[in-house]
């Protein structure tokens, strides 16, 4: 008779833990839903709580509920119960994973940025153990972000068990930010955490560190040491950094710039229609995706490799047309040409905004050009280096063809000496045309480029066309080195002075030491020299 | 086609290529006023639209001028106006400041137009603002703009700074609990009249001035690598930063591409932008840019089927399924519902009888609820506050529980403190100093 209490007391010692336990993972849920309808502040409050008891509750569906909410598939009922959406369209049961057939009525749960966070540190702890690095990497990062002391016995059980060493260092990172944050840890912990911190030293360790209150004196001391410490690191990568950006700000204009190099520095002329060409080469783009999209699903990965020889085409051959119907008749009139040219711009821009529109197209970015990559303390966007890989490249490869080419070697003779290259036997009308179709080519491949950093509008050509011309007359009208170097430079100049005059002023300071410079020296930087500068 | 005729003569060509934009240009326009132009009737009512067709404002101004065709076809097959059909006259200044005030007066004074509903930029208002005056006509004016302005002339249907700056920072401020504040703007007139407010703002909450940053970019600004670098670094003074962006239109895209690549989330910096809707948003992909935010007092993404209705319209009217719709859209719906009823109230198109008309018409706006026109010529309004999806929507997360009306005078500026703009009868003045108790810009304000 004894036997049965006992046996009743145990059974009730197991389950009394077990059911708060269930309750608490009820009321979790229950709160998931509060912000399906109409957005309140108490429906996001309600969530955000869900979000965070569901996440300490053990409830081994966790990780997968709070993902969907991430991903926007989670769905609630009248009745708050919960359904997540499946890729293919069906429902399941958000709390037993089962099938849901009869789901109707769902709205989707709502998110906003305080639900977010939450749900960031919530899956940062989750995801601790998963078993591919990266995700821990990202999981350890999350809830350095957090710095949430409730993470830290899962952080301790973590670093026991992980093995990687860039991941490990991350979580000890983390757990140094959720020690500072917690109540109770001791002086020593703190001091070796901040020093941790100090090692890490990029901007978000300054920031946390930053936003520290409320701790022992030696540790405040030590923190505001830390902060300077990495302040000081930070100032010699910034100086870098601009570098970078001068670099890369310097490709762009160089894009923009090599094609202008060969119609106006090569040829003489002054062509306002230059930044169209570039426009046309980002709307050649656009409609190779869009028709990749719709017939080549399978390759549409490389779509910008097809748009490179694409838009040079396109561009190209409008190029051609252009100078065999207007141009030509206005060689050694440079007045004409720019009115004609900037009449064309006009026009070209009219039409393309008939053809698709005012508004901006929306031309995809692959992944591969997505999002950056630290180098130290410096922060790499990924679509920038390809631009200047692409720029040099571009460079090079024109260098080649006007160098190594029978066509280039043409060009070169018309262009120095036209009377003698036609008595030599070449047909200096065509080489125009070709040289001509050659510059818009090259201002159809920079659009291409730029359809990856600016908007694909119809007035996208407008906003680089005085940029080029800068850029070719400070760098020396006919020199491809020198619209390279020229390009180079007034990226550099205008990346150092944005920080210190801002960018409206930067500006207008650049211009007028260029034009001071061409005060001093009028042919720019590398002025060609020899018979063919004086006729 | 191709850009010149082949058989002209050399001398010709230069002016005939800038001659060929403008052809170009009036020919579209043309084709637009002719369809209108078709119905003969006891008579029509003239409606002038002045919006950008071409040029750098045409992204966000061809909208406008298809949204009014489709409002007075609508309301042709309701019967018209007075028993009278309405006609639209579009005209194209080309975002050319100087032209507004041309083509203004043309449609004042050769076509006689009973009401005009155009402009976008402040600069382009300010522009034709003079014309309406000294001819006595009614603009309605669509946008969200800095405010400290009340003419006579004119009908305010876009937001003044308390009805979507001011409410946006106090989102931030008590939701997202933000201590530290960049205020980014395009170098014009707009950003920095609202920045101007803004600063005053803060600052009366509490706010030091190390904590504000403000940054100016000019138009088109496309290379934004460091100024996101330094609010990256604005950010790591250990309070909570957020972005305020009066950003203009095309400098947009590359600054949210930038954000995207360098990293710079909402949950760590929001931002929050007032010149960035639907129609902006089509142009980039959103995934990296989910969570920051914008304040409107109109989102397509309202559930109410008067939108639905709209929405419905607007997609058949353009035959385009993917045409988005936005805030100002929604600004000239509501604009010209209440001058149809205030003619209808006047008995009358005669400017003067529908401006005293207009004042306490109250018509559906489509956020759900009724915007009416206050003394001041502003229009009550509800602010939302959304947050961009992954699908180039917003998710609104707040909205205000009411309307709010204008202040087309800035409390937190100093010289305007004490404005206010009534147009009622005794008092009709647009800048009324209520400490002197005299019209202090007279009845030209």
């Amino acid at each position: 008779m004894l036997r049965l209490p006992a046996w009743l007391m145990l059974v009730l010692l197991v389950l009394a833990p077990l059911s708060a336990r269930a309750q608490e993972t009820d009321d979790a849920y229950a709160a998931l839903a509060g912000s399906a309808g109409i957005p309140s502040a108490a429906g996001f409050d309600s969530v955000r709580r869900g979000v965070e008891q569901l996440a300490t509750s053990g409830d081994p569906r966790a990780a997968v509920v709070i993902g969907a909410l991430q991903a926007g598939q989670l769905y609630a009922r009248a009745d708050r119960a919960l359904f997540i959406k499946q890729p293919d369209g069906s429902f399941v049961d958000a709390r037993s994973g089962a099938p849901a057939p009869d789901a109707a009525g769902l709205r989707p749960v709502r998110l906003n940025n305080a639900v977010r966070s939450a749900i960031d540190a919530a899956l940062g702890s989750l995801r601790l153990f998963a078993p591919d690095a990266a995700t821990r990497l990202a999981a350890a990062e999350a809830v350095f972000k957090s710095h949430d002391p409730a993470a830290l016995p899962a952080l301790t059980r973590a670093l026991a068990k992980e093995s990687d060493a860039a991941v490990k260092t991350r979580m000890q990172q983390a757990r140094a930010a959720a020690l500072l944050s917690s109540g109770d840890a001791s002086e020593a912990d703190r001091l070796a955490a901040v020093a941790m911190l100090r090692a890490r030293g990029d901007i978000d360790a300054r920031g946390f560190l930053a936003s520290l209150s409320g701790q022992p004196q030696s540790v405040a001391t030590a923190a505001a040491a830390a902060i300077t410490a990495i302040d000081r690191q930070l100032q010699l990568w910034s100086i870098l950094q601009s570098v970078y950006y001068g670099i890369s700000l310097g490709s762009v204009l160089l894009l923009a710039a090599a094609g202008l190099a060969i119609t106006f520095g090569v040829m003489g002329v002054i062509n306002m229609a230059h930044g169209e060409m570039v426009m046309i080469g980002a709307y050649t783009t656009f409609v190779v995706q869009q028709l990749m999209r719709a017939y080549l699903p399978g390759i549409y990965a490389i779509n910008l490799l097809l748009a490179i020889p694409l838009a040079f085409l396109v561009a190209g051959a409008i190029g051609v047309l252009v100078e065999r119907t207007l141009i030509r008749w206005l060689y050694g009139r440079p007045l004409e040409t720019l009115l004609a040219t900037w009449g064309l711009s006009l026009v070209l821009q009219q039409a393309v905004r008939s053809i698709f529109g005012a508004n901006n197209r929306d031309v995809d970015t692959p992944w591969w050009m997505s999002g950056a990559t630290q180098l130290g303390g410096l922060t790499l966007t990924w679509n920038r280096m390809y631009i200047v890989l692409f720029a040099v490249l571009v460079l090079a490869a024109l260098m080649a063809a006007l160098r190594y080419t029978p066509l280039g070697l043409r060009m070169r003779a018309v262009t120095q000496n036209r009377r003698m290259a036609a008595a030599m036997g070449i047909r200096t009308p065509w080489i125009d045309a070709l040289t001509f179709g050659l510059g818009s080519g090259v201002a159809g491949m920079a659009g291409v480029a730029l359809s990856q950093i600016d908007n694909v509008s119809p007035n996208l050509g407008q906003g680089y066309i005085i940029d080029s011309f800068m850029v070719v007359v400070f760098g020396g009208v006919g020199n491809l080195w020198g619209t390279m170097l020229g390009a180079l430079t007034l990226g550099i100049v205008n990346k150092f002075l944005e920080p210190v005059a801002g960018a409206v002023l930067g500006k207008i300071v650049v211009l007028v030491l260029l034009i001071l410079f061409i005060q001093r020296r009028p042919r720019g930087m590398f002025p060609l020299k020899g018979r063919a500068v004086e006729t | 086609m191709s850009p010149v005729e082949p058989k002209l003569s050399r001398r010709g060509l230069g002016r005939l290529g800038a001659a060929a934009a403008t052809l170009a240009a009036v020919g579209a326009v043309r084709a637009a006023t002719n369809e209108a132009a078709a119905q003969p009737s006891g008579g029509v009512i003239k409606v002038g639209i002045l919006h950008s067709l071409s040029g750098t404002m045409a992204i966000s101004e061809t909208t406008l001028k298809d949204v009014m065709l489709m409002l007075i076809e609508q309301q042709n097959k309701k019967g018209g106006l007075l028993g009278k059909k309405l006609e639209a006259v579009v005209v194209d200044p080309a975002s050319n400041w100087p032209l507004f005030a041309e083509k203004a007066r043309q449609l004042i004074s050769v076509d006689k137009c009973a009401a005009t509903f155009g402009c976008w930029t402040s600069v382009s208002r300010k522009s034709v603002l003079p014309v309406f005056e000294e001819l006595n006509s009614i603009l309605f004016y669509p946008v969200q703009y800095e405010g400290q302005e009340c003419s006579r002339n004119v009908f305010y249907t876009g937001a003044a700074p308390n009805q979507q700056a001011i409410p946006a920072v106090d989102y931030l401020m008590n939701e997202n609990g933000v201590k530290r504040w960049v205020l980014a703007g395009t170098d014009y007139v707009y950003p920095r009249t609202t920045n101007q407010i803004l600063e005053a703002y803060l600052k009366t909450k509490g706010v030091a001035a190390d904590d504000i940053m403000i940054n100016y970019t000019p138009f088109g600004h496309s290379d934004w690598q460091n100024i996101v670098a330094s609010i990256k670094k604005f950010g790591t003074a250990g309070k909570k930063t957020a972005v305020v962006s009066t950003i203009n239109g095309d400098a947009n895209v590359p600054f949210y591409k930038e954000l995207g690549n360098q990293g710079v989330k909402a949950t760590d910096i929001p931002v929050v932008a007032f010149s960035v809707g639907e129609e902006e948003l089509a142009g980039i992909d959103t995934k990296p840019l989910v969570g920051h935010l914008a304040a409107w007092n109109y989102f397509e993404s309202v559930d109410n089927p008067d939108n639905k209705a709209f929405i419905d319209s607007w997609k058949t009217f353009t035959k385009n399924p993917k045409r988005t719709t936005n805030d100002p859209m929604e600004a000239h719906y509501i604009g010209f519902n209440m001058w149809v009823k205030g003619v209808e109230k006047a008995g009358t198109t005669d400017a003067d009888a529908v401006i005293d008309a207009l004042i306490g018409v109250s018509v559906p706006n489509l956020s759900g609820g009724y915007s009416a026109m206050m003394p001041n010529h502003h229009i009550t309004k509800p602010v939302l506050i959304g947050e961009i999806q992954g699908d180039g929507q917003f998710n609104i997360v707040s909205q205000t529980p009411g309307l709010l009306v204008a202040q087309e005078w800035s409390p937190y500026v100093a010289d305007t403190k004490d404005l206010i703009g009534d147009w009622r009868a005794p008092l009709r003045c647009g800048a009324f100093n209520v400490k002197t108790g005299t019209c202090t810009a007279g009845k030209k304000a």
